[in-house]
């Protein structure tokens, strides 16, 4: 097996490691970068994101106010000093992008523009068109082409994390166009593969967002943190899941149920307000989880629109007009176009909540340290803590690039003086990874298909792991998962060829996914309260007592995982009421 | 076993029979050998002017030949056909930006087709067609 | 929801077991909305997991899977079932070697695509702290449009130059280098133009224009392309024409 020497592996080209990357580059250009991903860097799915990031900039706005919006959207689950931290990083990373050539869409005097999203007291969201995580994505990929001591290696599949010594020294990947495996010894890991969506059926996210960072780094010891909160973005398209950004109900967008109705003023979202003239943090402009849990009660009650694809409800444009679509929601008027044949301009489109965002993720602090020593985490990935419960919109994005360069300011900090790995003992573990796929690629006696194990683990997330979520629900969705988890170590390979054998990768994502959708199920069950996305019907109410801490899985083998808890940092801002009934009663 | 990337060639004479877009492509590339010719016609005319007026006349009498007209047609139709591709791409090469906004690409073809008619008006006056 | 079985007509290679490509004939059951790439993930998951192709968005923004279907070139979930009858007949992208069945090499591309410098080098500079470049709304659509680019590699599949002249730099990277040549913050054109103005750079380009008809972004690399070539003679007649005028 070929081995590679770098100072610093980062596995994952999105936002995160791009941020990453750069900033390992610009601060020592000695420093040898390997950059890993099971994709080119621009098919990462930061391209996805639509809306827009957030960052105080105009003179209305405050970093209070930021901070107690993201604190508040959160349901007070986020850590306060991770969050000061990352409010305050947050404009000069978006102005850094700025620099670099970000087509933020600007004001008629040239500065940048911002526009309104949900749960957000100041219109704060930077943004380029809705195509904003496609334009930062591009961005930094662009950037980075001019750092020589950045070496890519793309279309490399991250298998396993190599630990020795009590510390994290590289990692064994599979090229994927030859099928041959590489072990890349670095001092440092920077883990920035993205979400795990994909263990849900309807969902935003792309094919790729299968949770192997966050699996990888969890078998190798690294703790998943607040797994159970998964984010249900309300306004999917029902056929493809395809995301409208929650810009549609910034610019002004509104929902309706069957008879016409605003129904999120009877959500605690109410007060209407009028048609085109969205206010801030009310009605359409409420956090994610609230509006995505209004359209559940809304299903309950009947009120949802019947169409070929489903229960759904309205989201209508119309009022804003062919020019005001056109300039800030092309890419939706494209989309709701193309696979759903509805021409927002003239007509209300069908949507319902879809699964959007993991809050959860391997266990960082705020300098993106995991509690594994030489391994760190950003992007969606990781969880910091910065958006507790329940992320608001335009959160994410920012939070990449403050945490991909937070996780490689670290991770120089950590190789200094480090002394060289002890490369037998790296080149043994690398050899048990061989050992496991050689295992997987000759093995004869498989007797699970793969793609019967991932639909029952899609249906079984859907069914007991949704929006709303019961005792006995979850019980169930453990159990499952459990169980696909013993099944999984039969499954069958059908494809053996080397070069580029999309079979045997599916097989190990499904691998990944398995894994995180098992914390997600363990963290789930335990967490007797509702908080953020997070809904019981069992146990409704919020519950600081017991529950004002991060749930803490660690994997144990094929075993049920273990779960402890871990304080929430609290610094100026005591648990309260999330008030999204409009300043204007 | 490894990779053996597998190169598919283009056929390098062939290849615009593959797609009605490269057979459009290459109709316009053929306009100008008809172009090109009829501009070697004009250079001979020229030589035959300056041979005296005998071998003008025998030049304006081969003009008139059957065959002659056949031709001359073909390099009208050639001409006007590798205009208008010429005028349509116009708005490709030369977009213009008012303020936010672009001139819409037809405008600006447009003004080219409008051009061209004025310009043959004041050839067609000046040849005394009028 | 309406359904219909439908009819593929797949390229297959696979280097360990062949020398050549063959065609490989599906038929599935499809619902009449879905997009070819529903179609294949289809054949993947019940028929045969040996089909390999790479995909992930599904909403035509992340460029992984570019094909030729019928012969042209489509990103695989933007082509719709309902406009095609018959068989449909599912090949790699043109002009790309084929590592396996779908799936193309893009190293050419993304070596020509860093050649072409698609980064902002500044007219001046300055700090961070010194806050945003102004850049009005005007001087931003200048350049918007030709940002656009998903690198999808379907101009390159279109474009014949490509295709017979391998080393032209094409459409998609020099369209790049358009879009940071006319941002307003930029001052590195004379730098790219050492690249772009070359015969491997916009004079390879004949303007066949199959590139801006199948972009699925609508980002029109002919129009650039014809743009720069404009600018780059005005270069040239500057520099050897008017006396005084060499840069």
């Amino acid at each position: 097996m070929e081995t590679i020497t770098t100072d610093v592996a980062i596995i994952g080209a999105g936002g995160a490691g791009l941020r990453a990357a750069i900033a390992l580059a610009e601060t020592d250009p000695t420093l040898r970068i390997a950059l890993i991903s099971k994709v080119y860097p621009m098919r990462s799915h930061t391209c996805a994101a639509e809306g827009g990031a957030a960052g105080v900039i105009k003179p209305d706005d405050s970093f209070d106010m930021h901070f107690d919006d993201t604190v508040g959207g959160g349901d007070w689950l986020s850590d306060q000093d991770c969050v000061e931290y990352f409010i305050h990083e947050a404009p000069k990373e978006l102005l850094q992008l700025e620099h670099w050539g970000c087509p933020w869409n600007r004001e008629a005097d040239g500065s940048v523009a911002v526009r309104p999203f949900g749960g957000m007291k100041k219109k704060r969201t930077w943004f380029a068109a809705d195509k904003s995580g496609f334009h930062i994505l591009h961005t930094l990929f662009q950037t980075s082409l001019q750092f020589p001591s950045i070496t890519r290696y793309d279309e490399y599949y991250a298998l396993d994390l190599l630990v020795d010594d009590g510390r994290c020294q590289g990692v064994t990947a599979m090229e994927m166009r030859s099928g041959e495996l590489r072990q890349i010894h670095a001092k440092a890991v920077i883990v920035a593969g993205g979400g795990a969506g994909r263990m849900f059926p309807f969902s935003t996210n792309g094919a790729i967002k299968t949770g192997d960072g966050m699996a990888m780094a969890y078998r190798a010891g690294a703790p998943l943190k607040d797994m159970e909160f998964v984010q249900y973005h309300p306004t999917g398209l029902p056929n493809t899941g395809s995301l409208l950004t929650e810009a549609c109900r910034g610019e002004g967008g509104i929902l309706v149920n069957k008879h016409g109705r605003r129904y999120l003023a009877d959500y605690g979202m109410g007060p209407e307000t009028p048609v085109g003239q969205p206010q801030l943090k009310t009605m359409e402009l409420g956090p994610r989880d609230r509006v995505s849990q209004a359209y559940w009660h809304e299903l309950q009650k009947g009120n949802t629109v019947t169409t070929q694809w489903g229960e759904c409800v309205l989201l209508d444009m119309r009022h804003l007009g062919e020019k005001k679509i056109n300039e800030r929601l092309p890419l939706v008027r494209e989309l709701a176009e193309a696979y759903l044949g509805v021409d927002i301009v003239k007509d209300a489109v069908p949507i319902r909540p879809v699964v959007h965002y993991m809050m959860g993720g391997i266990s960082t602090n705020t300098a993106a340290a995991t509690p594994l020593p030489g391994l760190f985490a950003a992007g969606e990935c990781a969880c910091v803590s910065l958006n507790g419960a329940n992320r608001l919109g335009s959160n994410s994005l920012v939070e990449l690039l403050v945490f991909g360069r937070r996780a490689a300011l670290s991770a120089i900090e950590h190789i200094q003086g480090l002394p060289a790995g002890n490369a037998v003992a790296l080149n043994a573990q690398a050899e048990k990874t061989q050992q496991r796929i050689g295992d997987l690629l000759s093995r004869t006696d498989g007797t699970e298909s793969m793609s019967g194990l991932r639909k029952e683990m899609m249906d079984t997330m859907e069914k007991n792991v949704g929006i709303y979520r019961t005792e006995e629900g979850l019980q169930e969705g453990v159990s499952k998962i459990h169980e696909l988890r013993q099944r999984y170590q039969r499954v069958i390979l059908t494809d053996k060829s080397s070069v580029f054998n999309t079979d045997l990768f599916q097989v190990l994502e499904l691998g990944s996914m398995l894994d995180c959708a098992e914390a997600v199920t363990v963290g789930a069950l335990a967490r007797k309260e509702s908080r953020g996305a997070h809904q019981r019907l069992d146990y409704v109410e919020r519950d600081d007592k017991n529950f004002l801490c991060h749930t803490m899985v660690h994997h144990q083998g094929l075993d049920v995982p273990r779960v402890d808890y871990l304080d929430v940092v609290i610094t100026k801002s005591p648990p309260g009421v999330r008030d999204y009934s409009g300043d204007h009663k | 076993m490894s990779r053996n990337p597998l190169i598919r060639e283009v056929p390098p004479t062939s290849w615009y029979f593959r797609h009605p877009r490269y057979l459009r492509y290459m109709s316009r590339e053929i306009t100008s050998i008809f172009i090109g010719a009829y501009c070697v016609l004009l250079v001979v005319g020229l030589q035959r002017l300056s041979a005296g007026p005998a071998a003008w006349e025998g030049f304006l009498a081969a003009l008139k030949s059957p065959a002659s007209v056949v031709f001359q047609f073909l390099c009208l139709v050639a001409a006007v056909y590798h205009a208008a591709t010429w005028f349509n791409a116009t708005q490709k090469a030369m977009p213009i930006q008012i303020g936010e906004d672009f001139v819409p690409g037809n405008l600006i073809s447009g003004a080219h087709y409008a051009a061209w008619a004025v310009l043959s008006v004041v050839v067609l006056f000046v040849a005394g067609v009028f | 929801m309406k359904e219909r079985l439908v009819q593929l007509e797949v390229l297959r290679y696979n280097p360990d077991t062949d020398t050549e490509a063959h065609f490989q004939r599906y038929e599935v059951m499809c619902q009449e909305e879905w997009v070819v790439l529903d179609a294949l993930n289809k054949i993947k998951a019940d028929i045969d997991p040996t089909l390999n192709y790479r995909w992930s968005c599904h909403m035509a923004v992340c460029g992984s899977c570019g094909m030729m279907i019928n012969g042209e070139p489509k990103l695989s979930c933007h082509a719709f079932l309902r406009a095609y009858e018959g068989v449909i007949r599912v090949e790699p992208l043109a002009h790309f070697p084929v590592e396996r069945d779908l799936v193309t090499a893009p190293d050419d591309f993304m070596e020509k695509l860093k050649r072409v410098k698609p980064y902002i080098i500044p007219k001046e500079k300055k700090p961070i702290s010194e806050g945003e470049y102004k850049q009005t709304p005007a001087q931003l659509m200048k350049f918007r449009q030709y940002s656009m680019c998903i690198n999808c590699m379907l101009c390159y599949a279109a474009c014949p130059e490509y295709g017979l002249t391998p080393d032209f730099i094409g459409p998609a990277a020099l369209t790049l280098a358009h879009r940071y040549n006319q941002d307003s913050r930029d001052g590195g054109r004379k730098e790219r133009q050492e690249v772009v103005a070359t015969h491997e750079g916009v004079w390879e380009c004949t303007f066949v224009g199959a590139c801006s008809e199948v972009c699925p972004a609508h980002v029109d690399p002919a129009s650039a392309l014809q743009q720069m070539k404009i600018t780059s003679s005005i270069d040239w007649i500057v520099e050897h024409l008017i006396p005084g005028g060499k840069s």
